[in-house]
């Protein structure tokens, strides 16, 4: 067995040091070790995306990468994206448009679309589907999460003019 | 889905990578994006002792495009291929192929040499490549040497590359004409049931040139001379198109598996070959 190495991650702007063997995978590491639990694990496979998390600007499966590999990295998880007291535009959007119903893929999903949004600030439905093709949801039939994510997108960009 | 322990190594140069493979042989291997490599570990269909990973290794990151070649570096991901805005002037096909593979999160992660390096009979690029007759750079303890995308698979997961050697760049002359690349898949992420690529040159009316490759379809990509043959001269029209197939056919040698018969594999290989000529032609 490989001897335990000592990394440092940065999640949701605080560093975290810990002793890991490398194998871990970047999702235990954040659940277990960091009770960093908004990721979810629904596959483990690298389909469903219910671990999705940003690392470095990228949306990455955290199922899909050792902790050595995450070793001095930036990571932003749904936690970092918004609380109860203080909800991300995309987070108030699911509440309202009904985005999710048992909710398990929903830390995923806004993860995800926080970067979509990032990258196209005015998607198209089709742009929603194609960049939200890595999450999957059992539940709603796609419909409102599209809705969610247009409404945050609408809103966002009104918050953004009135800003400038 | 825990993989069997291995020690972990990120060098910072190609010299470093290239002394760890010398020590520890086929018990080491270089990983890029990972996504390949990761899950099997987690499957412990792959056992890695020893893993090297590229992400702080320099120079493998870069697209650079000159007068009569592109340059990709084999750490460049999907991702950056989409996002290219002079290469999809110059090479539209690698986008729309880039665009076909796995999904968001996948294509952030996964790396143009790990996709072309691994020799998995599912990935899109080494298809790809073969039509586009690129050739991929690879660098060992006595040098780097050149091998042509069609030289280069030579069974499910074996190719020309030896194990202390790592796949460095890939390198394809610019492509001409019209293009396409076609795939049948049954879900998102999912790998071909079928898929060709296709670069077609038109001079007046007729097929002056064309490179096809089909993915999926056998322990290898498969590079169809007979197929391209069969379209040259012609205009490209119904017969000529029958007889492109009916050659590609010849060449390749599907399994079956859960995507479907031997049948409905050749099915499907003719109407995304058909598919794939007719856009490209009508690009050209």
């Amino acid at each position: 067995m490989s001897k335990k190495q000592h990394y440092a991650i940065t999640v949701n702007g605080k560093e975290e040091e810990f002793l890991a063997e490398p194998r871990e995978l970047l999702i235990y590491t954040l659940r277990e070790r960091l009770n960093i639990t908004g990721p979810h694990i629904g596959c483990e496979t690298s389909h469903c995306g219910a671990c999705t998390v940003t690392i470095d600007g990228k949306s990455v499966k955290a199922c899909t990468m050792f902790v050595a590999q995450a070793n001095g990295k930036d990571i932003t998880t749904i936690e970092g994206i918004g609380g109860p007291d203080d909800l991300h535009p995309l987070q108030e959007a699911f509440k309202e448009h009904h985005g999710l119903q048992c909710g398990y893929c929903t830390p995923g999903m806004i993860t995800r679309a926080t970067k979509l949004l990032e990258e196209n600030p005015n998607p198209t439905e089709e742009d929603i589907r194609f960049g939200m093709a890595g999450n999957i949801c059992r539940c709603t039939g796609y419909q409102n999460i599209v809705k969610s994510i247009q409404a945050a997108a609408a809103e966002m960009n009104a918050a953004k003019e009135a800003a400038e | 889905m825990i993989p069997a322990a291995f020690e972990y190594y990120r060098p910072k140069d190609m010299a470093g990578v290239l002394s760890i493979l010398e020590e520890h042989g086929d018990d080491a291997r270089v990983m890029a994006g990972g996504h390949s490599l990761i899950p099997m570990m987690k499957l412990r269909m792959a056992d890695v002792p020893h893993l090297i990973d590229l992400q702080d290794v320099g120079g493998m990151s870069d697209i650079e495009i000159s007068s009569d070649s592109i340059r990709i570096g084999a750490l460049v991901t999907q991702a950056e291929i989409i996002d290219h805005a002079d290469l999809a002037k110059v090479a539209p096909i690698l986008r729309e192929a880039a665009l076909q593979i796995a999904d968001p999160q996948v294509r952030y992660m996964g790396t143009v040499g790990g996709n072309v390096a691994n020799g998995d009979p599912g990935n899109d690029m080494p298809g790809l490549m073969q039509c586009l007759d690129a050739v991929f750079t690879v660098v060992g303890a006595d040098g780097e040497r050149d091998i042509p995308a069609r030289d280069f698979y030579e069974a499910a997961y074996m190719t020309a590359r030896e194990d202390e050697e790592v796949l460095t760049a890939v390198t394809i002359p610019l492509p001409n004409g019209g293009y396409a690349y076609e795939k049948q898949k049954r879900k998102i992420g999912d790998y071909a049931t079928a898929a060709a690529a296709v670069q077609i040159v038109k001079d007046g009316e007729t097929c002056s040139s064309v490179a096809i490759a089909m993915t999926n379809l056998s322990d290898t990509p498969i590079y169809s001379e007979a197929a391209g043959a069969a379209l040259i001269g012609t205009a490209v029209d119904a017969v000529a198109l029958d007889a492109a197939v009916a050659a590609m056919l010849g060449d390749i040698d599907p399994s079956e598996d859960n995507r479907g018969p031997v049948a409905f594999k050749n099915h499907v290989a003719g109407v995304i070959l058909r598919r794939a000529i007719e856009r490209a032609w009508s690009r050209a």
